[in-house]
Formats: structure tokens, sequence, C-alpha cells
């Protein structure tokens, strides 16, 4: 109740301000959105193919370097430090730049059989930076799995990395799946990153519509083509959470 | 006697009222309706304009002369669009130190809500859908598009605008450029589009794309200086009404219409001519059909 009320009052302040007519006309204009739209979901096809390729690889890179991160013993610790480098610079390294930085810089190189396609290299960087972010995810993941865990089965004799595929990771990864889902709506939504490197997405094809008519309409089309796709993913999240909670549930009653 | 004095006074007063109405060989003669003081302004007395930052060249000469301006620095008074404010301020009253200069991105230009100047300038092209957004002046420029590419890529040999079709093109977010490209280049494979000229440019270099389209005037500064090995395709038809530049204004601004006798002024006595014949006058690159 005190929410829709304030609610109210938010968009009442909003309707009766001074510049609402034109930020209407500006932002909500009908004419401008039928117009828009079917340019906009045709570009957005564009976003959900870099999510969906992107995220194949996060998923399988991030894994290798949370693992990295974990090897015991003094023998792995380069291994262990380049793990820590990768994702302090990636973490630390604004993803907009990353994408300019490698979109425009290396095929600056004009090295012989690198690719210098746009779409190459934001997907490229996309799987780096994100690949940062879930190496995180997973090995708190990991961490979270009670050493016991670890223990009983190398008294069992598995190996280190028969104890982390068969007996940590399986645990690991089940945890962590709502994180996981919270960086890929971030993912998603970064996307539109990748058309600062000339990719028509629909970002790009929204501010071309903008410019045309010099009308913002077509910025609110993306928005909620974007809202459309992550909201599923959330409620799906949702979804996985309460499943894994019943199930725990039901497992200690029974 | 008495008559004769009066007569005398009548004609130095009638002399010295002509004089101040001429203003002196130089400046020319204000104009009427437009008096300083009634102007609609941000600041009074003072001009405030707008132009993106970097300012290219041939729009903006002369180089920067303060750490706020990349390229070249609005307030010199060279380079067409900077010739053409100095020379709409001067028929407005105003001296070169009351004009003072920001920097807006062209996509902020147009965003709704008050505008940070009196006018901006910035090659921005003039078209219906724009109007419902901002007021726009009359014509400044009327321009033509180019093509430039790489002399080592094929895209240099082309003589048509059928034969451009085959290529990858690039232009600048929400130009007439990309605008041409998708109505009248209809390439086979879609075009790229970046947030400035700037990386348009790089691209161009990189060889992400075969070809840039920007304004005829620009290619100048962009196959000369930006891009080495690389030259003007050729122009591009006008194609539909021709295109023109506009000074953009908030919509409504009663100041549009001082502005636009100030430019129509300068039309008619020859001045933007001169000042196009002066910074945007380059050897003619070929047409293509």
């Amino acid at each position: 109740m005190s929410t829709a009320i304030l609610f109210a009052i938010v968009a009442l302040v909003v309707v009766r301000s001074a510049g609402w007519d034109e930020v209407k006309q500006a932002f909500f204009s009908r004419q401008e959105f039928e117009e828009a739209f079917p340019d906009i979901l045709s570009a957005f096809w564009t976003n959900v193919k870099i999510f969906l390729v992107a995220e194949v690889f996060i998923l399988v890179f991030a894994l290798a370097i949370a693992v990295l991160r974990g090897l015991p013993g003094p023998v792995f610790f380069p291994l262990r430090a380049l793990a820590v480098v990768y994702v302090d610079l990636f973490r630390g390294v604004p993803t907009i730049l990353v994408i300019y930085i490698l979109g425009f810089g290396i095929p600056a190189l004009q090295l012989p059989g690198v690719p210098i396609e746009p779409l190459f290299w934001g997907v490229v960087s996309l799987v780096l930076v994100y690949s940062a972010y879930v190496a995180e995810v997973y090995r708190a993941g990991i961490d979270s799995v009670h050493p016991s865990q670890s223990a009983a089965a190398r008294s069992l004799g598995l190996t280190h990395g028969q104890t982390l595929r068969f007996v940590v990771i399986p645990q690991a990864v089940r945890r962590v799946i709502p994180p996981l889902l919270n960086d890929f709506i971030g993912l998603q939504k970064d996307t539109a990153l990748v058309g600062l490197l000339g990719v028509v997405e629909a970002f790009r094809q929204s501010q071309i519509e903008v410019a045309a008519s010099f009308n913002y309409t077509p910025y609110i089309v993306t928005a909620i083509l974007f809202i459309a796709l992550t909201i599923p993913l959330a409620r799906f999240t949702d979804w996985l959470i309460a499943r894994d909670k019943r199930r725990q549930q039901a497992g200690r009653l029974a | 006697m008495r008559a004769a004095f009066f007569g005398l006074a009548l004609t130095i007063l009638a002399l010295g009222l002509a004089a101040t109405a001429t203003g002196g060989p130089s400046t020319p003669a204000a104009i009427p309706g437009c008096a300083k003081a009634n102007l609609n302004l941000l600041e009074e007395g003072q001009l405030s304009l707008g132009t993106d930052n970097p300012a290219f060249d041939p729009w903006w000469s002369g180089g920067s002369k303060s750490k706020d301006w990349e390229i070249n620095d609005p307030s010199t008074g060279k380079g067409y669009e900077s010739a053409v404010a100095y020379g709409i301020a001067k028929r407005l009253g105003f001296t070169k130190a009351q004009v003072t200069w920001t920097a807006v991105p062209f996509l902020r230009s147009f965003a709704p809500g008050k505008k940070p100047f009196d006018f901006y300038l910035g090659q921005v092209s003039n078209y219906p859908e724009r109007r419902k957004a901002v007021t726009f002046s009359a014509s400044y420029y009327n321009v033509n598009q180019a093509v430039a590419g790489l002399k080592s890529n094929s895209i240099s040999k082309v003589r048509s605008l059928a034969g451009l079709k085959k290529y990858r093109l690039g232009a600048s977010v929400g130009t007439t450029s990309y605008n041409y490209i998708v109505k009248y280049v209809k390439p086979d494979q879609s075009p790229r589009v970046y947030d400035t000229v700037n990386d348009v440019v790089t691209a161009l270099k990189n060889k992400q794309i075969d070809g840039m389209v920007t304004d005829f005037p620009s290619m100048g500064y962009i196959t000369n200086v930006q891009v080495p090995g690389s030259t003007v395709v050729g122009r591009l038809p006008t194609q539909g009404p021709q295109e023109v530049f506009g000074i953009v204004f908030q919509k409504g601004n009663p100041l549009a219409r001082c502005v636009n006798k100030a430019i129509n002024a300068m039309r008619a006595d020859g001045t933007l001519k001169k000042l196009e014949v002066r910074w945007l006058g380059q050897k003619g690159a070929p047409i293509l059909k």
C-alpha cells in the first residue's frame, strides 16, 4: 500500500513537472515507438547471439581459472600467480576500455592471420572481462565446500584432480548458480558495448533512430527489449534457488 | 544668416546620423528588429556558442590555444564554421570577446531540456524529422557526401555508385552519411557504425572497413593528415532534397530569426561564398555516377 502511494506521488511529481510535455514527446512517442521497434528488434538478435556465444566460453574459461587459482603446492605458484594477475587486471579495467583497446588496437597491429572482425574482438573482450568475475564466483563456490569433503575424497585414494572433478566442483557449481546468473544478466546488458566497434546491435540501432528524428523513444524500445530478456532469467534464478532450498530441506527431513 | 546656420547644423547632423547608421566602412549595418539588448540570450550581452570537441578542419582551424580544445580552438575565427559564427556575431553587434564557446558532443546537442548554448554549429544536417525537436537556422552550407578508401584497396578504383555495393562501408552514428549508405548505396554487407568520425577513421586505417563516408569538405583533412595512403574515391551525387547544414537552437528560440537575417545578409553580400572558397575550396574529386 505504502509502495503504491509512493509511486503515485512520484508519478504525479513527474507528470506535473514543467518539462513533462517535452519529455513525454521526446521519450514516449507512440509513433516513434512503432517505427523504431522492428529495426531495433532485428538488431537485438545480434546482442542475443553475442551473449550466447560469450556465455559458453566464459563458463569454461572461468572454471579453468578458478581451478588454477586453487592448485596446491609451491610448484604451481606461477600458475596461481598468473590467475591472480588475470583476475585483478580484467576485473579492474572498465569493460568499455577493454573493448576499445582490443577492438581497435589489435587490428591496428596488422598481424597476418589475426582476425580484424569487430564482432570477434567484442566477444573476446566480454569473455575476458566476465571470465574474471565468474572465476571469482566459482572460487567462492569451491571454497564453500567443506574441507572434510576433499579430505574424505583424498583418503579414498582420489587424486587432487579427481577430487575436484567428482566431489568439489559438482557441489560448488550448484551453490553458485544464482550469482552466476546474476553475472550473466550483467553480460546481457554489456553486449551493447560491442556496438562501439561498429557492429550495429540494439543500442547502436536505437542511436541511429534517435539521431534521425532527434527523438529518444527508440532508447525506451531498447530498454524494454533488454528487460524482456533479463526478467525471465531473473525469475528462473529465483525458481532455482527455491528448488534448491526445497531439496535441502527435504533431505534434512528424510 | 540664422537660417543658413540652421541649415548647416542640420546638414552636419544628417551627416553624423548617416555615419552612425553605416557604422564606419568595416562594420555592417545592424539588423533591424534585432537590437543586441532585445536578443534572447543565456547570458545578457554575451553570445554562448557550442560545438563538438575535437573541432576538425576545415570547419575549424588555427590550432588549439588552450587545453580544453583538442585540435582547433573554435574562438580563433579561422575555419569555415568559426568564421561563419563570428560573422553572425558581428552582424548581431557582438565583439569577438563577447562570444564564448562550450564543448558539446553532437549527440547532446539535441537532448531535451535547457541547452547550454545560444546556438550550436557542428555540421548538423537540417531535415524535417529533426525539426520536431530543435529549431534550425537557414542553411549556411550546402553539402555533398563523399567516400574515402585506402589506395591499396580496390575501392579506390570505383567510379560509380553501384560499384560501391560490394564493399564494407563505415560512417559515424546518426549522420546523413550513414543514411546515404543505407538508402542510396544499399551495400551487400551491413555498414559499420561508430560513435565518432575518429573511430571511423581508425577502422579505415585498420582495414576493418573498405571505405568511409562523411561530408566532402571533411575529407581533405582525413585523407591528407589522418590516414596515410588514403584517397577520396569520389563525391556522392545528391539524392533527394539537397542536404544543408543548419545552426541548432533550442526549439522555438526567437534568436533564430535574427541569426537567419544575419545568414541571409552574409549570403546576399557574398560573404558566405568568400568564406567557402577560403576555407572549403579544394580540388574537386569526381562525382560518382
